[in-house]
């Protein structure tokens, strides 16, 4: 077993204080203060570059904060093995030679520990991750084969048998279809049961409404954090995107000129 | 269409076995088969991780190192696995680190050092008189000269080299499919990422006298690219191309011995024909 800290359960699952992250000089994340509560499903939004994976790196513990700290149950996030992050689509080679299954299995990794080979429970585990995201039919599958939904809900199986009870999922609706993403948030929804805590990066601030508990409207500060009637005002839009968002003439639309990398526009009303 | 008639299927046998009357011949081949398994292995993570360049640049850096070796011992072979062992394994951890903490781009800060470090390998090997024969020894290989004293440190490295793989066969996946995963994960990243390095030095240090500095890299990654090209799965890749990578050191070995061509080229030679066949095998049957 490669060493992991135990959770202390009075803790918040996820409690962010004065988090300020640089990166290459730059200010990425200034002064963050934050908790999360256990089961919850938060949705990240802000312009591109607005620090969204920046923060999850942070809250992952694989980027070191310059200033301020970031607690899991009550430690540092170092030594904490429950963290899931599900990498932007675009960030993996689809060519690796992996199916689905070796995939998911490489969320065991941590509890199986050095120099085991995945035993019977293990595959289990996967084989129940699988079908908990509803793609146990596509394990034997190379991972190029697969539609961006289910690249999406592969990732969850693998945190799923990762036994995470974090998952950070950095904008996982965007780029696939409608039918793709009404079936993600879905499965979101089904998580809850499990008693997983959710963040969601996303520009859809509809989903965002729609679809979670609380929305946290950033860029490179907290805007605001709260349940969306509260964040989705005028005022902290304009902060969060500034010129980049424009009143539709004569109607009470707010447009987003965001340069998203599908060059789709946002709305809001 | 080939007819194959009792009489030629007799000649086919004598042209195979002929060269194997010879036992430089025999260890020649044993040689080339196992570094060929050996370096398929290490060399999928070269292909999956993109780190050919790198590759060719250890093998290149190393040259300073068998160079002192060989003006040290005074020309005697049997020393230069145990120099090249050392400069290797001292140049991939080297490079690891300048890469990962240098201002100017990686590949610049790579190439720099491995061009400035061959120089003086080649600088130190022509203060000898015998310069020419040598040089070319250590730069394209002299495999049908092992020894089987070498053949035993190839044997004894190359299972070392493989075991680790074997035994962190699922941190090595994971680390190379996804890094922040692993981060993730609490995998010790940095030491995993230098124990990558570090096999792969030991495998270039294990290669060095099949193929030389100068084709290294071919047989560190061109194998494990055609398996990459016709298999769905690393643990099959792997396999696939230690075959091929054994193959092409047989086939190429008679070619030399045939055609009287430099053994290390023949060998490489046979593996680059692979991997055209595959790769145009891919692009007829994708289309």
């Amino acid at each position: 077993m490669y060493p992991h800290t135990h959770h202390q359960q009075d803790q918040p699952i996820l409690d962010v204080l004065s988090l300020t992250v640089r990166y290459n000089g730059r200010v990425a994340l200034e002064d963050l203060t934050f908790h999360l509560h256990e089961g919850e499903r938060v949705a990240v939004v802000g312009p591109n570059g607005a620090g969204k994976s920046t923060l999850f790196k942070a809250i992952a513990g694989v980027l070191q904060p310059n200033f301020g700290e970031v607690k899991i149950y009550g430690s540092r996030p170092r030594g904490h093995v429950c963290i899931g992050y599900i990498p932007q689509r675009t960030q993996v080679d689809w060519n690796f030679p992996v199916s689905v299954a070796d995939v998911v299995m490489m969320g065991r990794s941590a509890k199986l520990g050095p120099l085991n080979w995945p035993h019977k429970k293990d595959w289990e585990v996967v084989h129940h991750a699988l079908e908990t995201v509803e793609i146990s039919n596509l394990a034997a599958r190379q991972i190029n084969q697969l539609s961006g939904g289910q690249q999406q809900r592969m990732f969850i199986a693998r945190a799923l048998a990762q036994e995470a009870e974090l998952m950070l999922m950095d904008e996982p609706l965007s780029g696939l279809d409608t039918p793709a993403q009404e079936g993600l948030l879905n499965l979101l929804d089904r998580l809850k049961t499990e008693n997983v805590t959710v963040m969601v990066a996303t520009h859809d601030l509809d989903q965002a409404a729609n679809h979670f508990d609380r929305i946290m409207l950033l860029n490179h500060r907290l805007i605001a954090f709260g349940y969306p009637d509260e964040v989705l005002h005028t005022d902290n839009l304009l902060q969060a995107y500034g010129g980049r968002l424009k009143p539709v003439d004569g109607q009470n639309i707010l447009s987003v000129d965001d340069c998203c990398d599908d060059g789709e526009h946002e709305h809001i009303h | 269409m080939i007819v194959v008639t009792m009489g030629n299927m007799s000649t086919f046998i004598d042209t195979l076995l002929a060269p194997l009357q010879y036992e430089f011949m025999q260890r020649g081949m044993i040689a080339a088969i196992l570094v060929g398994i050996v370096c398929a292995v290490v060399g999928s993570y070269m292909v999956l991780r993109g780190m050919a360049f790198f590759g060719d640049a250890l093998a290149h850096t190393i040259l300073p190192g068998i160079a002192l070796g060989y003006l040290v011992s005074g020309g005697a072979r049997e020393p230069l696995f145990w120099w090249s062992l050392g400069t290797s394994i001292v140049a991939a951890l080297g490079i690891g680190a300048i890469s990962k903490n240098s201002q100017i781009k990686e590949d610049t800060a790579i190439g720099i050092i491995f061009a400035g470090m061959f120089a003086l390998g080649i600088a130190l090997i022509s203060t000898v008189r015998s310069y020419a024969v040598d040089l070319s020894h250590f730069l394209f290989g002299d495999v049908l000269s092992v020894s089987t004293s070498s053949l035993w440190l190839i044997l004894i490295f190359g299972g070392i080299v493989l075991l680790i793989v074997f035994a962190f066969y699922k941190e090595f996946t994971t680390l190379s499919f996804d890094p922040v995963l692993a981060a993730t994960l609490r995998l010790p990243v940095g030491l995993l990422n230098n124990l990558l390095l570090t096999l792969i030095a030991v495998t270039v240090a294990v290669s060095l006298q099949t193929v030389g500095v100068a084709l290294m890299v071919a047989m560190l990654v061109t194998p494990a690219a055609t398996a990459y090209l016709l298999t769905h799965r690393l643990s099959h890749m792997m396999i696939l191309g230690a075959v091929l990578a054994s193959l092409s050191g047989v086939i190429g070995l008679y070619l030399s011995f045939y055609l009287s061509i430099a053994s290390g080229a023949a060998i490489v030679l046979t593996a680059t024909a692979f991997f055209m066949i595959a790769f145009g095998w891919k692009q007829i049957t994708q289309k």
